[in-house]
Parts: C-alpha cells; sequence; structure tokens
C-alpha cells in the first residue's frame, strides 16, 4: 500500500485511514457531515497527493495531447487548466484529467490516482510518431486543495501574492513559504478555492501552515468521505462510478468537453453516437422513499433490472438522499421515476437536474 | 463511558432489561465507528424476531450497518423520534438513541449476552 506525504499528519490528526487507489487515505477526520459543511461554508483542507501527475513536454506536446483528448488544448493559453478526457477510439473514457499549460511546449496532466498507470501507458502506446517526451511524476509531487469561501483569506496569509488575479482555472508557477509551487484555483467540491502542487518532501510544511492559517476561520481538514459528497451535491462525475471504459462521452453527461471542431480519438464513434442518437444517458436523481442509495445498488425501470446506482449518498448540505444513475433516454426527462433495490426492497427515485448544489456567487 | 447495568452483544448492541422488557440500542462503539448516522431502517410493531435476526438497519453517510436481535420476542416500541432525528444514535446512544423495545420471550438468553466488563475487552481487545 503506497502512502503519500503526508500520511503521519492524518495519522497525528486521528483520521480514519482507508485504502482508496492504492493508497492508504485519510477518509475523515472527525465527522463527514462537518467536514462537508466546513467546506460549504468556510474551508477545508484536503490530502490529494495520490492524484497522479504526468508531464508532456516537447515540439509535439500541443498537437499530440489535441489528438489525445476530447476537449480543446491547442488554443488554451500559458495559466490556464481545463478539464479534459481521454477517449477510447469508441468513445468511452479511459480518464478524465485537468490539463495545465504551463509552457508553449510543456503540460502536466493530473489524472485519477487509480489511473495513473494506465494512462501512463495508454499516453506511450499513443505518442508513436510525435516528438514528445512523457514524465509521471507522481510520486514526487504533493497535492493540497484548500476549498471553501474562506480559502483565497486563509492561503493570503502564507502568500504575498494578490491571489484575485488567479481567476477561475487559472494558475501561477510561484514561490510560497521558499518552495516553487503551482497554484491553481481549481477544486472538485464546488466552491472557490485553490489547489497546490509542489514537491513531495515539503507537503507537511505546506499542510500546518495552511493548518494554522486557517485556525480562525473555522478550517479543518476533510477526507475523502467529505470530497466524495462534495463532488456529487456539486454534479461532477467520478471516474469508476459514473463513467469508465464502458460508457461513452456523451453518455456520461460531458459532451461539453466534447470540441467537434477538433480531429481527436474517438471522435468518430462519438459522431456517429450522436447522429443516431443515445440510447442512454446519466442523469442525476433524489430518493422518493427514503433509503440511502450506494453506488452498485440494482436499479429497475418499468419493473425491470436496468444496471447499477452509479453514485449515490446522503449529500448534508441539500440534506437529500441523490446519486447519478444511467437511465434509459426517454427515461432521462425531469421527475421521471424508478426504482431502486436497497436490502431486497424497491424504492422509488426519480429524476432531478444536475447540479444539486450550486454556489451563490 | 458503558453502563454497567446493560448486557451487549459481539455485534456491538445493548439491552436494558426491565422485568419482560428488554430495550435496545447500538453501543457508543458502535456509533462512534458508523460516525454520521443519516437514517434508521426501524422494524414493524409487532414484527416477532429471533435472537440472531436483522432487526433494523442504519445507515451513516458512508455506509450502511444491520443490527441484530439480540434476545428473541415480539417488539413492542420503536423508537419514532429517529425517523426525524437519526443523530440521537450518534449524540445518546444508550439514552434517546434507543432503538426499539422487545418482550421477551425466552429471558434465559439473557445470560448468554456479555457483561459491561467483558464488552470493555472485547473492543479493548
Amino acid at each position: 500500500m503506497k502512502k503519500t506525504p503526508l500520511y503521519d499528519v492524518h495519522r497525528a490528526l486521528g483520521a480514519k485511514m482507508i485504502p482508496f487507489a492504492g493508497f492508504e487515505m485519510p477518509v475523515m477526520y472527525s465527522s463527514i457531515i462537518e467536514e462537508h459543511m466546513a467546506v460549504r461554508e468556510r474551508a477545508g483542507i484536503f490530502d490529494v497527493s495520490h492524484m497522479g501527475e504526468i508531464f508532456v513536454s516537447g515540439q509535439d506536446a500541443a498537437k499530440f495531447l489535441q489528438w489525445i483528448t476530447s476537449n480543446e488544448v491547442e488554443k488554451m493559453k500559458v495559466g490556464r487548466a481545463r478539464y479534459n478526457a481521454f477517449p477510447t477510439e469508441k468513445g468511452t473514457v479511459v480518464d478524465d484529467l485537468l490539463v495545465y499549460k504551463l509552457d508553449e511546449n510543456r503540460y502536466m496532466l493530473v489524472v485519477n490516482a487509480a489511473n495513473t498507470e494506465k494512462d501512463f501507458n495508454w499516453l506511450m502506446e499513443k505518442s508513436e510518431g510525435f516528438s514528445v517526451k512523457l514524465e509521471n511524476l507522481s510520486a514526487e509531487i504533493f497535492q493540497i486543495a484548500l476549498q471553501g469561501p474562506e480559502a483565497e483569506k486563509i492561503l493570503s496569509v502564507i502568500t504575498d501574492f494578490d491571489l484575485s488575479s488567479i481567476k477561475y482555472y487559472r494558475f501561477r508557477e510561484l514561490e510560497i513559504l521558499g518552495t516553487e509551487v503551482i497554484l491553481s484555483r481549481t477544486g472538485y467540491t464546488g466552491e472557490d478555492g485553490f489547489e497546490i502542487y509542489g514537491p513531495a518532501e515539503e507537503a507537511a510544511k505546506f499542510w500546518n501552515a495552511l493548518m494554522e492559517a486557517g485556525e480562525n476561520s473555522g478550517l479543518k481538514p476533510a477526507g475523502l468521505g467529505a470530497r466524495d459528497t462534495l463532488r456529487l451535491e456539486a454534479g461532477m462525475n467520478l471516474y469508476g462510478n459514473d463513467m469508465d471504459e464502458t460508457t461513452t462521452l456523451l453518455e456520461a453527461d460531458l459532451e461539453w468537453i466534447v470540441k467537434w471542431e477538433k480531429d481527436f480519438i474517438g471522435k468518430e464513434a462519438l459522431l456517429k453516437q450522436k447522429e443516431e442518437g443515445l440510447k442512454r444517458k446519466l442523469v442525476g436523481f433524489e430518493m422518493v422513499d427514503k433509503g440511502v442509495p450506494r453506488h452498485g445498488y440494482r436499479v429497475f425501470v418499468d419493473g425491470r433490472p436496468y444496471g447499477v446506482v452509479a453514485s449515490g449518498s446522503y449529500c448534508p448540505y441539500v440534506k437529500k438522499n441523490i446519486g447519478n444513475v444511467y437511465l434509459p433516454i426517454e427515461k432521462t426527462a425531469e421527475g421521471s421515476e424508478f426504482e431502486i433495490e436497497i436490502r431486497g426492497k424497491l424504492h422509488r427515485a426519480k429524476v432531478v437536474p444536475r447540479p444539486f448544489y450550486r454556489r451563490k456567487k | 463511558m458503558l453502563p454497567e447495568e446493560l448486557y451487549y452483544t459481539e455485534s456491538h448492541e445493548w439491552v436494558r432489561v426491565e422485568g419482560e422488557k428488554a430495550t435496545v440500542g447500538i453501543t457508543d462503539f458502535a456509533q462512534s465507528e458508523l460516525q454520521d448516522i443519516v437514517y434508521v431502517e426501524l422494524p414493524e410493531v409487532g414484527k416477532k424476531v429471533k435472537k440472531g435476526d436483522v432487526l433494523c438497519s442504519i445507515d451513516s453517510v458512508k455506509s450502511s450497518a444491520e443490527v441484530y436481535a439480540p434476545v428473541s420476542g415480539e417488539i413492542i416500541q420503536v423508537n419514532e423520534a429517529l425517523n426525524d432525528q437519526p443523530e440521537l444514535v450518534n449524540k445518546d446512544p444508550y439514552g434517546e438513541g434507543w432503538l426499539v423495545v422487545i418482550k421477551l420471550e425466552n429471558p434465559d438468553e439473557l445470560s448468554h449476552l456479555l457483561s459491561a466488563s467483558r464488552y470493555k475487552e472485547l473492543i479493548e481487545g
């Protein structure tokens, strides 16, 4: 089992640790509900060092990434980050990721921990004929997410840099606490916030400095449990639950990151699917009956089995039992009812629009 | 905090006996393992259970757990307050967070349950 550079910090904080994507990760420190609410109302700090960082450089870097991802890369400006995906030839999803444009010929890809090796191999295989260099630096880089309405205020305690100049989905390479880091205004919670990438051996220095900086702002350490309920409420897909190599980007409700004007792996299959029309699609739902839906619970449409719940949980801010589910396209209209099997009994649920939660600007 | 007067099970339920009535709940250890309880699916009053049957289920944000009947008998009362405030099980597991009352069918079963000191050994073991 791998450990992040903050493993000892989590143990000292009394975190409950669980295996996740090959890492021993904190699932919660005190209570998922308290951590979730802290992020919505004040701020939370997450160790997400398990995430993969793959660097792509060389004269064909942009051209290569443009080809292997579904969203626009070539027109990105230096200092921008963008949500993107690697599609398969069938238009299904190898992984979803963030692309950071560090320089004209240098990019950082932030990928899911469980997929880092698979992605790296995929990139190696597809990069034949392109003049690019690929480096998997995941083990050498820490990633800390500081999320919530108080994030900027807390971060400003440890840097004089004008943080308001870093707009949503932009980043800067800068020195904080004497260490070169990448600081982006990004996150996976639906709140304002930042993600910091730096050398693994400096992780504890940043964690401790931020914890101290946030002491009077109600900052709480938050685990993977709250990270999951926050992203679910905010209507964000989770790889492995909501999409994988059996679901296309269109089915996974990710057409917004499919750039039809460019050529890329999987475009042909996706275009064909778009023209023929989708047969199923990922939608949000909430329970009509009582009961907590969970990933893998069986779904019934018109009394017949139809797959399983993609994501499901009680979500603390909206105080509802909600989730994501693939339904036949004719059953995806808002209000459409279906059933979920919970402990042997069928419970009614209905389609509702995503996101379940949207922050006030 | 482990009330001396209660009986305990290896699956972390407690039983408080008053005459032929046995009030059942889950222990402080169990609630702290679950955390963030958001739903308690209570059984119906009048249902008969055998020792070891699933009595009810408890959902926390992260997981689902089943509670087993520590004794056999008829369920004569359920804690309706948990429908609106399932978090009472977290806040007061031995008091307001009780789950059901079972009318004891076979009081001899109590002798197979654990004392507070034995249960303490189990969870601290």
